[in-house]
């Protein structure tokens, strides 16, 4: 092997030679490139969630409305529940986790980089599958359980968008018998529990990725309680999901028996249980809410103390108490199920134990208060996304802790009330805090700033749309607007309040639309960022803007928690933060290693393996829907094939090339045969 | 503080770890969930067998003493996979090779049992997948472990044929084979739950 010590180093380890192209995005194994892919197709699917929601105000916006067919109806709200959970915020949480995490522990890739891969591709296929539904699947009207009215189309009548009714439409928490073989014929409700199949494989595989990767991949120094919060809630994130999604995994198995082999787990009519469905799905669903937000509050903690230019208020207290949610969250599933008939014992115990979740998030809410208290504010974009999740999840949390109290919830559930609380704590929420990463993260990305008076524009026409939108939920679900109704009727004097909130939803996509044009802009006019535009204090910002392939030229030596600042700031007697003199000279040495490696770096071959993989399992699962034809078992086997030929084809690739592949003396003898 | 393990390490970069192998640790982790996999399916299997008013249990078909000689197979084959291991250790390759080969044999064997017993049950007793909850919850249970075996065996073979037309398995291979090893040790273990819990106690109470 050459030693190349200059820039051009990322040349020589190139296996599928292509640098750039489609090629070269197919058979990455480089973490960033990996979260760049997942942050687009997840910022993808928000558009299409996006318009899923739109369609459905308009359609609310009128009583009575025959906007959209009943079938359009319910597909629209299945696949924006879905879409919004398992293809926009989930992998949007994986796009910060692969991008930052290797950075922000002064790695240069997560610890199986192919496995990473892998992820991305089984999520990538697995979103195509679900989406696939609205041009294969087929939704027929409920069949008595005797069988006799069945395959009757639910489309037709009146209204528009009729075909879109082909798509899943049994809700995004699949209620037994409801989504079942006897209620839900056709095969849009298999495309749903495979497709989640397929995606809830592909974030098990990243969270063993990313918890190996914290344990075994620190840079030196880098101790357990000196990684950036981001970090820690990346792992607490990684083992909630290593331990609810088999639970799902099984619980959606057996609803594919159900559906396709002709079990019956959750059909009452042969001595199945209904709602061990419920308690499977929200064993894993509660948790899952964690998945969802813990990773915003993670970006959050970042924000908030670079631009109240103090150190985070109880670091470790907000690490154990990101810990303490994910634990808890284990025990409290049942209080989506008050109104299931479980027994009053198990009821007021799953509602203590929900109450006792708001101590750690109440603990969480007041460090970031405390931040703030007497800072330094800098109000920049991300800040403002940061302060607006503080405020918006404080409002849905309240509402949560008001269906911890069951007489309340049996009030509340299924109407729009419930809706009202989840879009404020994963709107103004997990997505408030997914902007504020995108604004401040976003030089690591391109070396440019997005411009701040667009995204200022953005972030105050998101908040007034968000709330005109959803706190109108409040009070008409207290009215006794009920979720998921297709037709409210006019006296029921609802319409007002549904209009407001169309408007307010329209007012949500002009933000995206101006955010999406600040985005586009800024790759080409943002100003150049330089190393440390907003005088940061982790470490991931010690690279170069964008970030080299190799990340770190000379892997950091960790003193300290926000490290990064240690080395721009000293204290005084006081405690106050002087910048030392050395700062800008640190800065600036910095910049000039980060981009002139002293030393050749190995990076991991790419490979095409991981693609096949998540084709092959994806054409098996195609299979399965469509198991009693011929063509359906040639998928399975051909799946199958290909998939056990390229976990084979992986298992003798070589990870990089080693100096020896490429000494004729390593041949081997043949006498080892 | 441990050799960094990581693929692109080269010695040049000490990593905080916790001495624990990446791969191996990734494989406990792995295992850790497919422990409440296994363990989602148990219990399932438990609740609808205590349910009262179906017309056929598992319990009453179960053939406990082929069962037992099915069990004792895979349980040997734990014993194989450890030769197989601590022949590569020894880098004694042929032995590593025909006990790695008897490991995926026994396996085998194991699968075929359980071909045979689903076939009883199905021909003989008439309790299909479809025939009720409990029926199903077994057939789900055993099934999928079934498969976890299946892979396992998918696993040894691809060793054996690694070993056998690249000549070796190299120190880092080794590895593998204490991954593939450490897999298989805990669908054993799996089994050993099942047929203790789902077999013996279940039909004790017949
Ligand atoms: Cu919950």
């Amino acid at each position: 092997m050459t030693d190349v010590a200059a820039r051009p180093v990322t040349t020589i380890y190139r296996k599928p030679r292509s640098e750039t192209g489609l090629w070269s995005w197919i058979t990455t194994v480089d973490h960033k490139r990996i979260g760049t892919m997942y942050g687009y197709a997840a910022f993808f699917f928000f558009l299409l969630g996006g318009i899923e929601a739109l369609l459905l105000r308009v359609h609310l916006a009128q009583a009575n409305s025959e906007f959209l067919t009943a079938g359009a109806y319910n597909s629209l709200f299945t696949m924006h529940g879905t879409t919004m959970i398992f293809l926009f915020v989930m992998p949007a949480s994986a796009a910060f986790f692969n991008y930052l995490l290797p950075l922000q522990l002064g790695a240069r890739d997560v610890a199986f980089p192919r496995l990473n891969a892998l992820s991305w591709w089984v999520f990538f296929f697995g979103a195509i599958f679900l989406y696939s539904s609205f041009i294969f699947g087929t939704a027929f009207a409920p069949m008595t359980p005797d069988g006799v009215t069945g395959n009757i189309p639910i489309n037709g009548g009146p209204g528009a968008f009729d075909f879109l009714a082909s798509s899943p439409n049994g809700g995004w928490f699949g209620y037994q018998p409801h989504a079942g073989p006897f209620y839900s014929t056709g095969t849009a409700m298999d495309y749903w529990s495979m497709g989640l199949q397929i995606l809830g494989l592909a974030s098990l595989i990243s969270s063993v990725n990313f918890i190996v990767t914290v344990f075994n991949m620190r840079a030196k120094g880098m101790r357990l309680l000196r990684m950036p919060v981001f970090a820690w809630m990346t792992t607490v994130v990684a083992f909630l999901m290593l331990f609810s999604l088999p639970i799902i995994a099984v619980a959606l198995f057996m609803a594919t028996f159900d559906r396709q082999f002709g079990s019956t787990f959750f059909q009452a009519t042969n001595g199945g249980d209904p709602i061990l469905w419920q308690h499977l799905f929200w064993l894993f669903g509660h948790p899952e809410v964690y998945i969802l937000i813990l990773p915003a509050m993670g970006i959050v903690s970042e924000v908030i103390p670079t631009f109240s230019r103090k150190p985070l208020f109880g670091y470790s207290a907000v690490v154990f108490a990101g810990a303490a949610i994910a634990f808890l969250g284990f025990g409290v599933w049942a209080h989506h199920m008050f109104a299931s008939g479980i027994s009053p014992v198990a009821q007021a115990a799953f509602g203590l134990a929900t109450m006792t979740i708001a101590v750690p998030t109440g603990i969480k809410i007041f460090n970031w208060l405390g931040t703030i208290w007497l800072g330094k504010i800098k109000f920049t974009t991300p800040m403002l996304f940061s302060i607006g999740f503080v405020a918006m999840f404080v409002i849905g949390g309240l509402s949560g802790v008001t269906h911890a109290v069951v007489p309340s919830d049996w009030q509340q559930t299924d109407t729009y009330y419930i809706v009202a609380h989840f879009h404020y704590v994963l709107f103004g929420g997990a997505i408030f805090g997914l902007f504020s990463g995108l604004y401040y993260w976003y030089p690591k990305l391109r070396g440019r700033m997005m411009n701040e008076r667009l995204g200022k524009l953005h972030f105050w026409l998101m908040l007034i749309g968000m709330n005109l939108t959803f706190a109108p939920m409040h009070w008409l679900g207290l009215q006794g607007m009920v979720r998921r109704t297709w037709k409210y009727p006019e006296e029921a004097g609802l319409q007002t309040w549904n209009q407001v909130e169309t408007v307010g939803a329209f007012i949500i996509a002009l933000s995206i639309l101006v955010f999406m044009y600040n985005w586009w802009r800024s790759k080409t006019h943002g100003e150049p960022s330089g190393l440390d535009p907003w005088d940061a204090r982790t470490i991931e910002w010690m690279t170069p803007n964008p970030t080299p392939e190799y990340n770190f030229a000379v892997p950091p030596v960790v003193e300290s928690l926000d490290d990064f600042w240690r080395r721009k700031y000293a204290e005084d007697e006081e405690g106050r933060a002087v910048r030392r003199p050395e700062a800008d000279q640190v800065i600036a040495e910095l910049e000039e290693i980060g981009n002139n490696p002293p030393q050749p770096i190995h990076l991991p071959n790419p490979s095409y393996f991981p693609f096949l993989v998540g084709l092959g399992i994806t054409i098996i699962s195609y299979g399965i829907i469509y198991h009693t034809t011929a063509w359906g078992k040639a998928l399975i086997v051909g799946g199958a094939l290909l998939t056990m030929a390229s976990f084979i084809g992986w298992g003798i690739e070589p990870l990089e090339d080693e100096p020896e592949d490429h000494t004729p003396e390593h041949l081997e003898p043949a006498e080892a045969l | 503080m441990a050799e960094a393990v990581h693929p692109e390490a080269h010695g040049h970069a000490e990593h905080e770890s916790t001495g624990v192998d990446s791969r191996k640790l990734g494989m406990w982790l792995f295992l850790s969930s497919e422990f409440l996999f296994f363990g989602a399916l148990i219990t399932n299997y438990l609740l609808y067998s205590n349910r009262t008013g179906f017309n056929i249990y598992p319990r009453e078909v179960y053939d406990i003493p082929f069962t037992s000689v099915s069990s004792f197979v895979l349980l040997m084959s734990s014993l194989t996979m450890v030769l197989a291991h601590n022949a590569v250790a020894r880098d004694d390759q042929p032995q590593a090779r025909t006990w790695l080969f008897a490991t995926a044999a026994l396996g085998s064997v194991f699968l075929a049992g359980q071909v045979f017993e689903f076939t009883e049950f199905i021909v003989h007793y008439d309790m299909k997948l479809t025939t009720n909850p409990v029926a199903s919850a077994f057939y789900v249970l055993t099934g999928f472990h079934g498969l976890h075996v299946a892979i396992g065996v998918f696993m040894l073979l691809s060793l054996w044929g690694i070993s056998r037309f690249k000549g070796r398995l190299s120190e880092e291979k080794g590895m593998n084979v204490e991954m593939v090893g450490l897999y298989w040790h805990f669908v054993d273990i799996i089994w050993i739950v099942i047929f203790t819990v789902v077999y013996l106690i279940d039909a004790a109470r017949v």
